[in-house]
Order: C-alpha cells, then structure tokens, then sequence
C-alpha cells in the first residue's frame, strides 16, 4: 500500500461516498456548536422541518458572546443574552447536551473539548469557528466551518469535502527560555505569510513538537488558519494518550486499550509524500512578537519594525505602510519599549492551566504597571477552578490584574471586553487584525510570558529580562 | 443560490489579506437571522466614528452605486469562519468579488450564498485593479471574465460548485439524498464518543 499521511488515513476512515464528479461526503465524528454561528442554521432546520441528525455527536457550550463578569450578574447586552436565549432553546428543542453560563464545564469551545476528553485521535472534528485546528493537537481533523456547513453537519453529520494536501513543518532543536510554543507559531506564519498554507493542512513534526506538552501543542495547531491552512495536527504519542486517559468521554477499559493500539497506527508513514515542507530550527528562535495588523506581520522581540522602503513588491509595500500608520508605528524603531495599556491574557490559543501558570509565574511578586489594564480570562470554568487551587488568581489580583469568568472576551471583543480607539495591547491570542479587540485598538501578539512581562513594565518587553 | 452571468461595473480594493474581521466586524455577529447585515460590511472602513462616510473609501464613492463586482487583492476572505462575511456581501448586491486568491473557509461560504469568487491571473487582476468602474462581464458557464476591450481570462471553479450554482442546486439536499449511504457508515463505525455519555 501506497505511505499515506495522517491526514490522508483519517480522510480514508470517513468517506462515506462519493460520487464521479462531486466531492467525498465525509462523517463528521464530533461538532462542537457555540451561540454565534449556529442560530441561523437552526433556523434553517426548522424552515426545511428537519432533525439533528446526531445530537449525541454534537456538544453546545457559550464563548463568544458571552459576559466575563460574575455570573450571578445578569448579561446586560440585550442582543447578547437573545443570542445565549436562543443558544438554550435550539440545545433544548434539538436535544443537543449544553454547558452553559452555569455549567462548571463552560468554556471556550477549543479549550472545552479537550479538557472533557471529547478529542480524541484520528477523529474528524468541525465547528463553525476557524480555530477549531486546535483540535488537532490529538491527531484529529480538526477544521473551521461556515454556518451553512454547520447546518449541514446538524442534519446529515456530514459535510462535502475535497482533500487538502499535506504541508509538513519540522520543527527540531532546543527551545531557550524565555521562547514558548507561541512563539514558535508566530515564527512559522510570519516565515510563510498569512496565505501560506491556502489549501493545505499542516503536519507538525520533528523532535521540538515530540518534546511539547498537549497544551502547547494546541497553541501551535490553533493558528494553523492564521497560516492560511484550515486544519494542523500532531499525530498522537504517549504524550497525547497520557493527557486523555482518565478524562470525562476517554474511553474505559478494554475500549481504552483498543482505541491506543488504533490510534498507534495513525501517525504519517514513512515514504509519506508532502505537498510542501518547512524547516524550523527551534534552538535559533527568540521571542516573538507582531507589529502589523495581520498574523504574519511578526518580529523577534529584539528586531526593528519593517520598512516598507525596503520592500519591492508595490501591494505589499503599500500594505505595510498601510499597517504602520493604522498602528501608528515607526518603520526602522525597535518595538521593545513601546508603551501599552492593556494586557490580555486568554483565548482559546493561550488561556489553558500552563498559560495562566506562566503569566503569574512573571507577575508574582511584582505589580502591573499602574498605566496598564490587564485581564486575565480562563479558557474555561475548570481552567479557572484549577488556576484558583493554585492561588494564580490571588497572584493576578494582588498584582492588579482582573481575573474573569472563561469565555473568548478580548480576542474578539464581542462582550464589552475591549480595546478603546488607539489603545495599544500585547494579547495572547490570535489575531491582531485592524479593530479585532476593540474599534480602532492596536493588538501585539505575543506569548502569555512576553505578555506578563510587558503588563509589569509597561511597555513591550522581553521576558528574558525579568526571568 | 442559483448564479450565472454578471455583467456589472466593478469597485476595487487595492488592498491583500483582506480580513473577514473587515468586511464584517464581530460586533454584528450578534444577530440570529442573517437579516440587516448589508450595513455592516466594511463598516469601519467605510466610516468615521461619528457614523459619517469617509469619502476616500472605494464603496463611498459615487462611481461604485449599483457595482456588484468587487476587485480586492490577494488572500481575500482570510481569518475567521464568520459567514456574515458573504452575507453582507450579497445583501450589498455583490454578486462576485475577483482576486488573485481566495481563503479557503471563506471560498466554500461563498459559493453557498451564490457568491462567486473569481481567481484572475496576476495581469488581468492588476489592470482590474486600476480601473475601478470597469464594465466585466462574468459568464460562470464558460468560466470566462470579459474585460473592457473584449480581452478575456478563464477561471477555475470546482465542478461541482459550478453545477450547483448554473441550476440552482442546493448542497443539502444533495446530501440529505444519501442517507443510506450514512446510515451504513454509521452501522460500520460505531462512534468514538458520545456526547451524552
């Protein structure tokens, strides 16, 4: 038999069909639902008086639109709280299980499902949120959906799909302190650009990835998209086995013994081809840092902002300086000292146990810069129980962070939490797009350590500073 | 969605990497229906704070009134899922939007609300962008753009996306038509999970 691809095997697995001339009608074997891209594919089901074709494939929880103040408080957006309204309803008349607002399993779709043990290897995983690659930090074909899409998963579990092809990215080496799993993906999108990967799903590889935890594994496959590439992964080891065994939906027993020697098999062959390769020396790598208004506009921490004079392409030079002037940036200045007012640490890229840990691991003992805001927003109400066992969330308040309720907040700012025009951020999350966290506010992307670091100062800073 | 010819003046947006984030920001994801979204498309672009157009902005200015094209650079659609974006589109009365490339997850949403994107060589595509206005015909059924001056491209289009849209199929019911085929994957793969364990 020809070497398959982990992806190509999982492909394989789920065709269900297909017919000379159409796409592969693919089984989708989880589909995580959350309030914003939904409503308007139930609508659909009830127009067209169809069924959820598997509510017992399908999980509902509350991220987007959803308040990160005490839940004992009501949700003052109006159009906010008919959204979660509406959210409770369809899960109640479709028969489809919801965390909600008062579930102690709500959370951000991409840091709840994992922590539940509902991804799994070698599964094919959508939602209607294009960081739904996250998922692939298990080995699962983990990709973002629209709301159609969505309401064609709800009535047939399936979706048409044609194959992508498989880009490899080989990370090896040593990371330095100071340099996380974030600053490798930054690397990696500001290397290939943010249509890069167009077309194809990115296999992360080499002994750099071997050597990371789950949590930062899903760090990197999160923004897979921001590479362009709808779905990244990681094909599942005993790293991967030893975080999902014991969870809520891991399989017992026998079956657990059975799904390992499975999902054994799954990883590339040798001889796999790949459509497209990149090499990444880890041990080279600095911390990283965005100063443009996409993903891929990233530098090292210690680099200058770009000159678009220097750039000979026409578009991407005016692209640049269109980027400079809406962050209001110098070309040719350092980044490192520009001064920031808020901070945010969360999203569904960096707001896991091992996030929050390394943000308060900079913050204890110190005090957040008086001119700066920052937040402090779990991925999920079990990442808030845990970081409050370990005190974090006294270290961020006596520090003088706020620590929040989970939900997506600032890396989308669709629930008050947001930048005010002109206000600059080092966020963790995973888009710095032109008013993304707030109309006319200005994002640095950065790891949850860089982001400490610059809350203590006040500027942007290298954490290797303050370590 | 049926589509099959267009022929309408262009509007252009000299700009790459074009965010869905911008061509509908998260703040009017709020909605339930798909109603209403037409206002907020590249709302913060297209407006000041104080709510007044800003003039410089291609979709404000005069020649663009009843253009259902649109010319944007390269990476068209990238970022987030959000099918607001096509919606607000179309309920803009665009009915194509010409690049050089487009962002997967924005390609497919679009070719469900029948709105067409066209992938035009890196020529033909800077000459569109410098002439805002232009008269284009679009003819899906060739796969062919006819620029002012009778020159033409062809552009690729999945097959079935094509098919779909010349007759108006609609996905799903092309699905919902294989369910036995479902149903006998289903007895053969048993699921990993369930969500109501």
């Amino acid at each position: 038999m020809k070497p398959r691809t982990i992806v190509e095997k999982i492909w394989d697995n789920h065709v269900v069909m297909q017919q000379p001339g159409a796409p592969a009608l693919l089984y989708i074997d989880l589909h995580l639902i959350h309030e914003v891209t939904s409503p308007q594919a139930f609508s659909m089901l009830r127009e067209r008086g169809l069924k959820v074709r598997r509510p017992d494939l399908t999980i509902a929880t509350m991220d987007h639109s959803t308040p990160t103040t005490s839940r004992e408080l009501p949700v003052l957006d109006k159009e906010g709280a008919a959204q979660l309204a509406q959210m409770e309803k369809n899960c109640a008349d479709f028969g489809i299980p919801l965390y909600n607002l008062k579930s102690d399993k709500q959370g951000i779709v991409h840091v709840m499902g994992p922590e539940q043990g509902l991804t799994q290897p070698g599964m094919t995983i959508v939602c209607g949120d294009s960081h739904t690659a996250t998922h692939g930090a298990f080995g699962a074909l983990a990709f973002g959906i629209g709301t159609s899409q969505v309401g064609h998963v709800l009535a047939t579990q399936c979706l048409l799909q044609t194959p992508s092809k498989t880009y490899a990215i080989r990370v090896d080496g040593t990371l330095k302190p100071g340099v996380s799993a974030k600053d490798i993906i930054l690397a990696v999108i500001a290397k290939i650009g943010i249509g890069g990967g167009t077309g194809c799903v990115f296999e992360y590889l080499g002994s750099t990835i071997s050597g990371l935890s789950m949590e930062e594994r899903m760090t990197i496959c999160n923004m897979s998209i921001e590479g362009g590439a709808r779905a990244g992964l990681v094909a599942p080891d005993d790293t991967t086995y030893q975080y999902i065994a014991g969870r809520e939906f891991a399989p017992k027993g026998a079956a657990w013994d059975a799904a390992v020697a499975w999902w054994r098999q799954l990883g590339s062959d040798d001889g796999s081809g790949y459509a497209r390769e990149l090499k990444i020396d880890a041990s080279e790598l600095e911390p990283m840092v965005t100063f443009g208004t996409n993903p891929g506009m990233g530098i090292p921490i210690s680099a200058a902002i770009p000159d678009p004079a220097f750039v000979s392409d026409p578009m991407a030079k005016s692209d640049l300086a269109k980027a400079l002037k809406y962050m209001d940036l110098e070309p040719g200045k350092p980044l490192l000292g520009h001064p920031i007012d808020v901070v945010f640490v969360g999203s569904c890229t960096n707001s896991r146990i091992s996030d929050l840990r390394a943000a308060a691991r900079v913050i204890k003992g110190r005090k957040v810069n008086p001119k700066v805001r920052m937040l402090v927003v779990p991925g999920s109400q079990q990442v808030k129980k845990q970081a409050e066992a370990e005190g974090l969330d006294r270290i961020f308040r006596e520090a003088g962070a706020d620590f929040r309720e989970a939900g997506c907040s600032m890396c989308l700012a669709m629930n008050g939490d947001q930048l005010e025009p002109g206000e600059y951020s080092v966020s963790t999350s995973n888009r710095n797009f032109e008013g993304r966290q707030g109309k006319g506010g200005r994002t640095f992307l950065a790891s949850p350590l860089t982001a400490a670091a610059s809350a203590v100062t006040g500027v942007v800073t290298d954490v290797r500073t303050l370590l | 969605m049926k589509f099959q010819k267009i022929e309408s003046k262009t509007v252009a947006i000299a700009v790459d990497n074009i965010d869905t984030d911008q061509i509908i920001p998260a703040r009017y994801l709020k909605a339930i229906s798909k109603e209403g979204l037409g206002e907020g498309l590249f709302r913060d672009w297209r407006y000041n704070a104080d709510g007044s157009p800003k003039p410089d902005f291609p979709l404000n200015q005069p020649a663009a009134e009843g253009a259902q094209i649109l010319v944007a650079g390269d990476n068209f659609g990238c970022g987030s899922s959000r099918e607001h974006a096509p919606w607000a589109l179309t309920q803009s009365g665009f009915g194509a939007v010409i690049s050089t490339s487009f962002a997967d997850i924005f390609k497919g949403n679009a070719l469900k609300n029948g709105l067409l994107p066209v992938i035009a060589p890196a020529e033909a595509h800077a000459e569109l962008l410098k002439s805002p206005g232009a008269v284009v015909t679009i003819d899906l059924a060739s796969q062919t753009v006819t620029l002012p001056g009778g020159r033409s491209f062809q552009f690729p289009i999945d097959a079935f996306a094509k098919q779909c849209l010349l007759e108006g199929v609609d996905e799903l019911g092309y699905m919902l038509a294989q369910q036995t085929a479902i149903a006998a994957y289903e007895s053969a793969n048993p699921g990993l999970v369930s969500t109501r364990a």
